[in-house]
């Protein structure tokens, strides 16, 4: 009984794995799908500016508040901690450079990334959703539009320019506002401060952030636009669509980081490179 | 994909079959509509004639059959293909399916400027030509979440116009619509028909409209074409269940009369 118990146990487990691996092969295959569709609409299909405009307008001009705030307090609150630990070992220099190393190759564009995916990609999938289930999107093919020229292109292309300019920007405001915490609450000396940050940043820090940006933009337009592209059952299907847009694109720019995070320093080495 | 232009027919369906999971719509509808001929299809709800509809654009593949547009074979093409056969028939959608972040206006420009018309005294002057006809015109600027959904029905009818395609397919144009406006539409359909030998398909319930519109009328049941005639045929079949649907009586009704 026991053997048999073990034999069934294991036969769910296995078709569990490979049902899952199935269905993570088959939503690759339909990223993928967007993608050649893409690149085939880049290729032929009709440049759209005014709707690139709106879209550089909607992803860049309105990401501005989420993006100034979460850069600005992410840096304030990094160099405080940073400052309360380096302080009590004689490091308080090292505040500056740590503070601008994480705010330029990490926390700028993933923070900026987590949070143009809750902003951007949610509306991106509730839109194009919504025009799916109550048939617009049907309507657009029905005259010969494709909706991946019409709906997808002018978002890629709107968020690929903003999203490196928003991690910049992110990336500017953290590094002010540590500034502000270091120089006027901690009271370290403000020359000695930002030289320090100068002195430690490379072009290639921010160039690492905008890079990133650039890839989370791609993973955010996506992953969001297909899940939109999807959607089915009315309202709780472009809620479910909505949901699954964020939960996907904020996994993926997680996980993406780690492996860009290693190659782009394979390109850019911080410190010596012995690793 | 050269045109077979002298062919009587504009859309020739043969053997088309569709399943949605467990349930078969279609078990093989042959149905041929000649040019510049009204043809109504009439069939009880979840036949399967909004069904047959998308398939005639491309919106949804078949399981098997073949699809002839003005002579081009449909089925297999991609979304890329379909784009010229697109270009020549026009759908007016059950719920309308308009634009909703467009106002009444740019919905009924967007075809045309799809097109390539750029000029905005040429868009205005046939949006408000083609507003007129359905009695919209001074509800151009509006969204269409601020119109009834009557009227929503009849931007569409306009957008689906506009352009002046080569067929229109119509799926419940006169549903949902007061009486007069209703016979308005009917009588646009008969006009379009007349003036620029348009050919339209119309799936509808609404049994004075298809008496009014249709030159032939096909009857969707068990996912087959049962019957094809012209609507004088159709009164005067001698079939229970159809005359039981042409007046609208239900089981209980009839069994009320008993």
């Amino acid at each position: 009984m026991v053997a048999s118990f073990r034999v069934s146990f294991m036969g769910g487990f296995f078709k569990f794995l490979g049902r899952g691996t199935l269905s993570f092969l088959s939503y690759l295959g339909q990223l993928a799908d967007l993608v050649r569709e893409m690149v085939v609409a880049a290729c032929c299909g009709m440049p759209r500016l005014n709707l690139t405009g709106r879209q550089i307008v909607a992803v860049g001009f309105g990401s501005q508040t989420v993006v100034i705030v979460t850069g600005a307090f992410t840096g304030a609150v990094f160099a405080a901690q940073s400052y309360f630990k380096f302080s009590d070992l004689g490091l308080a220099t090292g505040v500056g450079p740590v503070v601008s190393i994480a705010m330029c190759r990490e926390l700028g564009p993933v923070l900026t990334g987590l949070m143009v995916a809750g902003r951007v990609g949610a509306s991106m999938a509730a839109e194009i959703g919504t025009m799916k289930v109550t048939e617009q999107i049907d309507a657009l093919r029905s005259m010969g539009v494709h909706p991946v020229d019409y709906l997808v292109m002018p978002r890629a292309i709107g968020t690929m320019i903003s999203m490196p300019l928003l991690v910049a920007e992110s990336i500017g405001f953290g590094l002010l506002a540590s500034h502000v915490i270091v120089v006027y609450f901690f009271g370290v000396p403000s020359a000695w401060y930002d030289d320090q940050v100068v002195a430690n940043t490379e072009l290639e820090d921010i160039s690492i952030g905008m890079i990133k940006g650039f890839a989370f933009g791609w993973l955010i337009v996506l992953i969001s636009c297909n899940q939109g592209l999807r959607a089915k059952n009315g309202a709780v299907g472009v809620g479910q669509a909505t949901t699954n847009a964020v939960v996907q694109s904020s996994l993926a720019i997680l996980i993406t980081n780690l492996f860009l995070s290693f190659i782009l320093n394979y390109f850019f080495p911080l410190g010596s490179g012995n690793y | 994909m050269s045109a077979n232009v002298h062919s009587e027919f504009f859309i020739e369906v043969s053997g088309l079959q569709k399943r949605f999971g467990e349930q078969q719509v279609l078990r093989g509808v042959d149905l041929k509509i000649r040019r510049g001929e009204t043809m109504v299809i009439l069939g009880q709800s979840g036949e399967g004639k909004s069904v047959i509809l998308k398939h005639l654009i491309g919106l949804m593949t078949p399981d098997s059959g073949s699809i002839l547009v003005d002579g081009v074979e449909t089925v297999g093409l991609s979304e890329r293909q379909l784009r010229p056969i697109r270009k020549k028939v026009g759908i007016l959608f059950q719920d309308g399916a308009l634009f909703d972040s467009m106002t009444v206006a740019e919905n009924v420009a967007f075809p045309l400027m799809e097109e390539g018309i750029r000029d905005l005294k040429v868009l205005l002057e046939r949006v408000r030509e083609v507003l007129s006809v359905v009695g919209l015109e001074e509800h151009m600027a509006k969204m269409p979440i601020n119109i009834s959904g009557g009227m929503r029905k009849r931007v569409a009818l306009a957008r689906a116009v506009v352009s002046h395609p080569q067929c229109i397919l119509y799926d419940e144009p006169t549903a949902g619509l007061d009486p007069i406006v209703a016979d308005s539409i009917d009588h646009l359909i008969n006009r379009l028909e007349e003036q620029f030998q348009i050919t339209s398909i119309v799936v509808t319930h609404d049994m004075k409209s298809m008496n009014t519109i249709a030159d032939r009328v096909a009857i969707l049941r068990d996912g087959k074409i049962y019957f094809l005639g012209t609507p004088d045929e159709l009164n005067a079949l001698e079939d229970e269940s159809i005359q039981n649907f042409i007046h609208g009586r239900s089981h209980e009704s009839l069994k009320a009369n008993v």
